[in-house]
């Protein structure tokens, strides 16, 4: 055969494959909103970018009549790439081949980009559109999902994992993305569940549809399972490319270094907490009154509000961001909010990524399901998670940082590197009232007039003890600043601890109360 | 002992007190307002019969030293508020009741 001929009909096979499963489950897929697996890649990586692997791979089952059969690429295709010019390894699920369900070689093409982005120190990107194993190749395809599993493990905290979910993600395939570090979901296309609403039907009898057990809403707002939530696949496309301009490739290696730009000015930072400690505010507000252009890219926006957490740049290098929100919740720690931070550090620590906390706090929210709910096992989390972290960690106390709260906020005793307060800051050992009443019970009980001698004692607690010098005086705070000085002592901060070095106690790995 | 079906297979088995007593799923009421977190009734910003949007303010509960604010969920008709100034009110307590609106009316 001449070599034209023979470049033709490797052209002929690929027209073929690219097709995936074919005109009429292409027409299903788009009327469900959705976009091909191929299409999405392209969406995703820089134009031409994309370098496809493992096109000719075929299953090979013989039970139940599947030698019968042919699945295009076996239903997932893998390859690598660029955003904006990073390099990046991907692999797409293709509903439109056998719902996109893993058997056998489908797994063995997922592991082998995964092996490679591993290899090479490169972010892996997953998108998952699957209806779940393929029943046909029983065992095989558990197998293939333990090996996924397992490498999503050995990768977490080398290189970055994204799991984009596009689709199904039903039964044990859920646990790729948990085990990954940011997931991002579309609304009414993304459905996340370990069992789905037939079967709690049949098993328990209750009625829910599949948005309300595992939609894009709910796990953006309620489970915590999903970091990201776009209303359309481009709009995630756009978040996610967002997102790689963020993270460096490894842990090896820090986040690109972008121009460094000035906050926008109308973001007046002395303006926005006010004087009234009862008042809410939105911490948002003071995030883009000192991250460069005002550009604070926030992650599970919709998960326990309370607290806040993203990444924004100063002087050009990645920062991450931990706030509480007065907004939400008067700011308070629980369950929720703590687990969310807590991730979001040691994310940050595994990859150079310095942390500046801003610590608004009024303590833990009290009640019978926060306590049975174990906020003692999450809450821990947060002090462990800051304890661990031997990336720069920069402190500003706002307002209040009370009791437990102060010390969990990055306070001073978990090594932050620098604490600064607000001379509005009010650090005590617990509020006013609280504290008042007790410190001053009898005074306030033997009284002729309680309730006045109540307030007086407050007055005279608040004017003592409600504020950063008691704490400043002692060391723990390092400077009280203005508002208004805020960015020039952080960038200083960054700077001067770009080269940080401490030394931990040898382990083999710690026990963070998960 | 009771039974427990996983995969519609039956198994015998001791069922959990957790298991036994959890309330069984019931999709959000928008129209009973809750509130969001324990704390007392500091202001009540809103009358029975009057016309609200989604997001406006209903209420300000005073709790963890903070005035916060309770939104309102959807866009209705204040059919019945189910407490006064100063009360204390747990997390989840349904505190104002709402009624659906035509929309003829909001414009």
């Amino acid at each position: 055969m001449a070599i034209s001929k023979k470049i033709k009909e490797l052209q002929e096979r690929r027209e073929k494959l690219l097709l995936g499963g074919g005109e009429q489950a292409i027409e299903k897929q788009k009327a469900l909103g959705k976009r091909t697996a191929r299409e999405r890649i392209m969406a995703l990586l820089d134009e031409g970018s994309f370098n496809e692997y493992d096109l000719f791979v075929e299953h090979d089952a013989r039970d139940f009549d599947m030698y019968k059969k042919s699945l295009p690429s076996d239903g997932v295709l893998i390859g690598s790439g660029t955003i904006y010019g990073a390099p990046v390894a991907i692999f797409a699920q293709d509903f439109t081949v056998a719902g996109g369900s893993l058997g056998l070689m489908h797994s063995r093409k997922i592991t082998k980009i995964m092996d490679h982005a591993l290899k090479m120190r490169i972010p892996l990107i997953g998108i998952n559109d699957s209806g779940g194993a393929r029943i046909q190749e029983g065992v095989n395809s558990l197998a293939g999902y333990g090996e996924i599993f397992f490498r999503n493990t050995l990768s977490s905290g080398v290189i970055p994992q994204i799991s984009v979910i596009l689709g199904p993600c039903a039964g044990g395939a859920v646990y790729s993305p948990a085990l990954t570090d940011f997931v991002f979901v579309v609304d009414n296309i993304s459905k996340m569940f370990i069992t789905g609403p037939e079967v709690i039907k049949t098993v328990l009898g209750e009625e829910i549809s599949m948005e309300d057990l595992g939609g894009a809403k709910v796990h953006s707002e309620i489970t915590g399972n999903a970091h990201f939530f776009a209303s359309s696949e481009d709009e995630c496309f756009e978040q996610i490319k967002k997102l790689i301009t963020f993270i460096p490739w490894h842990n090896g290696q820090k986040a690109r270094m972008f121009e460094p730009a000035e906050p926008n000015p109308d973001f007046s930072i002395e303006k926005i907490v006010p004087d009234d400690p009862t008042l809410p505010y939105d911490v948002k507000n003071v995030i883009r009154a000192v991250v460069d252009n005002s550009d604070f890219f926030e992650i599970m926006e919709h998960y326990a509000r309370n607290m806040v957490i993203g990444f924004g740049r100063m002087g050009g290098r990645t920062t991450g961001f931990v706030a509480n929100q007065p907004l939400e919740m008067a700011g308070v720690l629980d369950v929720d909010s703590s687990d969310k931070a807590a991730r979001f550090i040691r994310y940050c620590d595994a990859f150079n990524i310095p942390i500046i906390t801003f610590v608004d706090v009024p303590g833990y929210l009290p009640g019978a399901d926060q306590e049975h709910a174990g906020v003692i096992r999450h809450g821990a989390k947060v002090l462990y998670a800051y304890s661990e972290a031997s990336v720069p960690k920069i402190t500003v106390i706002l307002r209040k940082a009370y009791g437990g709260g102060y010390i969990a906020m990055s306070s001073r005793h978990l090594r932050a590197d620098f604490v600064f307060a607000w001379p509005s800051a009010e650090i005590a050992v617990m509020g006013p009232e609280g504290a008042a009443n007790i410190i001053f019970r009898k005074e306030i009980m033997s009284s002729d007039d309680p309730d006045g001698t109540r307030k007086k004692k407050v007055e005279e607690y608040k004017e003592k003890f409600a504020n950063p010098y008691v704490a400043a005086s002692r060391g723990y705070v390092d400077a009280v600043i203005e508002p208004s000085e805020t960015r020039k002592f952080l960038m200083h901060s960054i700077t001067v601890s770009e080269n940080k070095v401490i030394q931990m106690p040898e382990k083999k790995h710690g026990l963070p109360p998960f | 002992m009771g039974v427990l079906n996983i995969d519609t297979s039956l198994y015998k088995t001791r069922i959990s007190g957790k298991f036994s007593n959890r309330k069984p799923y019931k999709a959000p009421d928008p129209h009973s307002v809750q509130s969001f977190i324990p704390g007392t009734v500091l202001e009540i910003l809103v009358y029975t019969g009057q016309n609200v949007r989604k997001g406006d303010d209903l209420m300000i509960l005073d709790a963890m030293k903070m005035q916060n604010l309770l939104k309102c969920p959807m866009d209705g008709k204040v059919k019945k508020i189910l407490v006064k100034k100063g009360d204390k009110v747990t997390k989840g307590m349904v505190l104002l009741e709402l009624e659906w609106l035509k929309e003829s009316l909001h414009k």
